[in-house]
């Protein structure tokens, strides 16, 4: 275990984690004014409206993907008999459709963005690393997917999976990864950039998705006194 | 009962000669930023028209206001989980388009063009994307029919009419239509709000974006049926008018209102049952809702209503200011005042009294008196025509309420020509329009003569007092957001592509990590300790 993968697989992780938390908090207390999707449908409406929801909804099912794949032990599928090659003929349907789908979004949003004057010139400095991250991670991603068709192909959820469940107990499986292939590593790593520009990017509006809307009533009161967290809400 | 104030508009058409200086006091002061270019909380349209942005009264398109579905209502646009899963792209969104892609000239090159033969021109750039561009709208268009017969036929309200109608109704008149938001019993911008950043202020009925809160999925923008919620493109953030509420809180009018040199818009409290609200806008006929909506509003002169009110807060001189509020007199008193499209069953809360200019002119331009009463009520009963067009604008089609108002003010006015004039009083004209010799008085002096104070009657805010209350700050601060503007930036013609700022980079007394050299700490890292300055 060479020091370049603790490096990777054993620190990595926890300093991107630190930054997202802290980098997130830090940005919710000192830029709640910039926590926004930065839409840029004012200017242009209509590849919006095709690469959007391609993207976002392909994006829901990957991450999706990512939590069973990741947190769901084998054993676990195979107590409740799904077989190896069930769990994993569905992870290359799914996930492979999920991956195209989301890629295919995200070309005509990339395309959108580059060829659309307003739409170029409403973009963020972020955004310059943002698109290409997104990019590169997707293929990546898309390439370790297809590699499952292989004939022996590389079992992630007793490598990649049991490393990620072993961040959590903060004793990192270093090995584990270390001998993953490299397109999984390259894929990691990619992920890591994208948690680490997380905070400072567009990307915040996600967390801020607007799940409260479903629960709360229509017409929403406030109280001149109540500003900010003291929301006054009297129901009808 | 459950009492609440509402600063309630109410507009007089009759004066309005369509200046535009509302629209443009109002920009100075609230939308002279960079990304607001389009935006206009206060514009004035011509009728028949399409309105700004165009077509905004279609709502088969547009999907705006509130719909009855199995009796209960629902935003037009749909539910919440309808609108949830049209969060990443808002099918029913305008454009830049539909408002108009804002410009500006290159002026430097007026100044700088070295000398020859020709006369240097300052040509259009765009102010969105920097590059040449060819001005193909603007916020008035169609201003004083522009456009002729192309533009007119797009008008919402004259395709609710017959053909007929709409070739005789071109010759027949014109007026203005000054709008901004309607700041509504039951706004539907405030209902489709994902993140819940609108909300309406309890203490006085304004609507308002939590600029902090919002975070830009442009519903609010599809919801309002007004079209009178804007979206920053620069900050991504949705704007709106916000009835000038710092100058409301200290007892001023809005700055639409102040700067209006008609002096036709009227400021006043009025009271309404807030348990009432939701059972009328769900009346069923939507020809009902003018008269469902006066019956949410509360006569301030009934001590039981002002115990009740006393008993929901409201402090004492918000219930004598709704006792002298003009707004109440012409809605309810004297019931000359009409809501703007009640068929979007949002409540609205800027009202209209309609022309009767046009009434009186028309009948001029055929020879006839056209102040005399008979005539005068001959002649709208006979133009049914514009009638029916003020009926699609304020009552939701039924011309009975229009034709009431019209006549008391055609009443009004032939007896105050007589009493001008030291003929004999007649006070068959006053009964003949419902009312009497005093109240056609009263109500000449509200409209005709009244002062300042009588025209805004506006107490100042009263605050729910919390241990932090005098520490608020303006929740308007903060880059971009409405209460800053940058007198520089704004119209100057963008040499490169605008610079497309990380929201977060250039906040003041805020500290952006991604510019830390690492060395030190930081001021404005870590909130101020106790005692520190």
């Amino acid at each position: 275990m060479n020091p370049l993968h603790t490096a990777l697989w054993g620190v990595l992780p926890y300093v991107v984690t630190t930054l997202l938390v802290a980098g997130t908090a830090w940005r919710y207390r000192y830029d709640r004014f910039g926590f926004t999707s930065r839409s840029s449908q004012l200017h242009e409406s209509t590849l919006l409206r095709i690469g959007s929801p391609l993207f976002h909804y392909g994006l829901l099912f990957v991450v999706a993907g990512h939590l069973t794949g990741l947190l769901i032990p084998e054993t676990f599928t195979e107590r409740i008999h799904i077989h190896e090659w069930l769990y994993h003929a569905n992870a290359l349907a799914v996930g492979g459709v999920a991956g195209l789908v989301t890629t295919a979004g995200l070309a005509v949003l990339i395309y959108r963005r580059l060829r659309v004057p307003a739409v170029r010139a409403a973009s963020l400095r972020t955004d310059r690393v943002l698109h290409p991250l997104l990019v590169v991670t997707l293929l990546a991603g898309l390439a370790a997917t297809a590699t499952t068709t292989n004939d022996h192909p590389y079992d992630y959820r007793q490598g990649v999976s049991v490393w990620f469940r072993s961040l959590f107990t903060f004793s990192p499986d270093v090995p584990v990864m270390a001998h993953a292939p490299l397109v999984y590593q390259l894929h990691a790593l990619l992920g890591m950039a994208l948690f680490a520009l997380w905070p400072f990017s567009r990307l915040v509006h996600a967390f801020t998705a607007p799940v409260g809307h479903l629960f709360r009533p229509y017409i929403v009161y406030r109280s001149r006194g109540a500003r900010g967290n003291g929301v006054g809400r009297v129901r009808r | 009962m459950r009492v609440m104030a509402q600063i309630a508009m109410v507009m007089n058409l009759d004066k309005c000669i369509g200046c535009h200086t509302c629209s443009v006091t109002c920009k100075q002061t609230w939308t002279n930023r960079s990304g607001t270019e389009y935006v206009w909380f206060n514009n004035v349209e011509t009728r028949p028209g399409q309105g700004y942005p165009r077509t905004y009264e279609d709502q088969d398109v547009w999907q705006g206001g509130w719909q009855r579905k199995h009796g209960r209502l629902v935003p037009r646009s749909g539910g919440r989980a309808r609108r949830l899963a049209r969060l990443f792209a808002n099918p029913r969104l305008p454009t830049l388009d539909a408002y108009y892609q804002p410009w500006t000239y290159d002026y430097g090159i007026l100044t700088d063009a070295p000398l020859g033969d020709d006369v240097p021109t300052a040509p259009p750039r765009s102010l969105t994307d920097g590059r040449p561009t060819a001005v193909t709208g603007g916020p008035n268009w169609d201003d004083d029919l522009g456009g002729g017969p192309e533009h007119l036929a797009g008008d919402p309200v004259l395709k609710k009419m017959s053909d007929r109608v709409r070739l005789e109704y071109e010759q027949a008149f014109m007026f203005y239509l000054p709008r901004i938001c309607e700041h509504c019993l039951n706004p539907s911008c405030v209902a489709v709000c994902p993140s819940g950043a609108l909300y309406k202020r309890i203490e006085d009925g304004i609507v308002l974006v939590d600029q902090d809160r919002c975070r830009g999925w442009r519903m609010c923008v599809t919801g309002c049926p007004y079209k009178k919620v804007y979206f920053n493109h620069r900050t991504g953030k949705a704007e709106k008018c916000t009835l000038c509420y710092p100058r409301l809180e200290a007892g001023e009018p809005t700055v639409c209102s102040e700067t209006c040199v008609g002096r036709l818009r009227y400021l006043g409290v009025v009271l309404y049952d807030a348990d009432r609200v939701g059972e009328a806008a769900a009346t069923p006929d939507e020809r009902d809702l003018y008269e469902a909506q006066l019956s949410c509003f509360l006569d301030p002169s009934d001590p039981e209503v002002a115990r009740a009110a006393e008993a929901s807060g409201i402090p004492h001189d918000w219930v004598t200011a709704a006792r002298n509020s003009p707004t109440y007199a012409l809605i309810s008193t004297y019931r000359v005042a009409l809501p703007l499209h009640p068929e979007y069953r949002t409540m609205p809360m800027v009202w209209y009294v309609p022309p009767l200019s046009p009434v009186v002119e028309s009948l001029t331009a055929t020879g006839h008196d056209g102040e005399d009463p008979a005539k005068l009520f001959a002649a709208i009963d006979a133009l049914r025509i514009p009638q029916e067009y003020l009926a699609h604008l304020f009552t939701a089609g039924d011309t009975a309420p229009v034709e009431a108002a019209l006549c008391r003010l055609a009443a009004m006015r032939a007896h105050m020509r007589r009493a001008n004039l030291g003929e004999e009083q007649d006070p068959a004209i006053a009964a003949s329009a419902g009312m009497t010799t005093a109240s056609l008085e009263a109500m000449y002096r509200l409209l005709a003569v009244a002062k300042y104070e009588e025209r805004y009657v506006i107490p100042t805010s009263y605050a729910v007092t919390g241990p932090d209350a005098a520490d608020f700050g303006c929740s308007l601060e903060g880059e971009g957001a409405p209460g800053m503007y940058d007198p520089e930036g704004f119209h100057a013609p963008p040499a490169a592509p605008p610079p497309a700022e990380h929201a977060g980079t250039s906040l003041r007394d805020r500290v952006n990590l991604l510019n830390w050299n690492g060395r030190g700490r930081p001021t404005g890292l870590f909130p101020r300790r106790r005692g520190e300055s």
